[in-house]
């Protein structure tokens, strides 16, 4: 059953992984990474179902947590071409 | 035994979004669509895979493992989809509307040209 869910995982990794490639936009590439990163997280997920080994719904966790910053961060750096300069008195040192 | 079938289908149906979701935002014209077909990944097919394991795994810790990613996910994902979305608008990318599609095709691929411009 897990070995099913996890080929069906693959499968649309790579399909994700098609549209990073493809994608005209940035964009399209910061969606597809983020996707990829949804699908690792429920691989990593399976996985340790599959090899009865609960502590990588850990890694499982962690990994949801940096993929959200990552791409929030892509973002912001797209969109305002630095991550935020301490000093400035502009607010575009906030997202 | 009821629960391992049903926790059979939840998973397995969780891997079938999981690849609609991906041929979804791989074939969508637009940026907006393809968010649109990515976030279904990110709710219905991270919910019923994690609903399949949690019944696999009962009232344990790995249980409750799983209900935190889930109600992270539940938080994170919208947050990405509409910064994704902001930041696509402020990139100057114009969604494609309907009256774009009623032009000829000529049109179109010209109208693809200046709506996908990275």
């Amino acid at each position: 059953m897990f070995i099913a869910a996890t080929i069906a995982i693959i499968i649309a990794m790579v399909l994700a992984l098609m549209r990073a490639l493809l994608g005209p936009t940035i964009y399209d590439r910061v969606l597809a990474v983020n996707l990829f990163g949804t699908k690792a997280l429920l691989l990593i997920a399976v996985m340790g179902f599959l090899t009865d080994r609960p502590e990588f719904l850990d890694i499982a966790l962690v990994y949801a947590l940096i993929n959200f910053i990552a791409t929030i961060a892509i973002m912001k750096f797209f969109r305002f071409a630095h991550l935020g300069h301490p000093h400035q008195g502009d607010n575009l040192g906030d997202l | 035994m009821f629960l391992d079938v049903l926790s059979w289908i939840l998973i397995l149906s969780g891997g079938v979004f999981g690849v609609i979701s991906a041929i979804g935002v791989l074939r969508m014209p637009d940026i907006y669509t393809r968010m649109h077909a990515a976030s279904i990944a990110d709710t219905i097919a991270l919910g019923l895979m994690c609903g399949g394991m949690m019944l696999q795994a009962g009232w344990t810790i790995v249980t409750i493992k799983l209900i935190l990613i889930l109600v992270f996910i539940f938080f994170a994902s919208p947050t990405t989809t509409h910064a994704l979305a902001k930041a696509a608008i402020a990139g100057g990318i114009k969604p494609i509307l309907h009256e774009d599609r009623r032009k000829k095709v000529s049109d179109k691929t010209s109208n693809k040209g200046k709506g996908e411009k990275s």
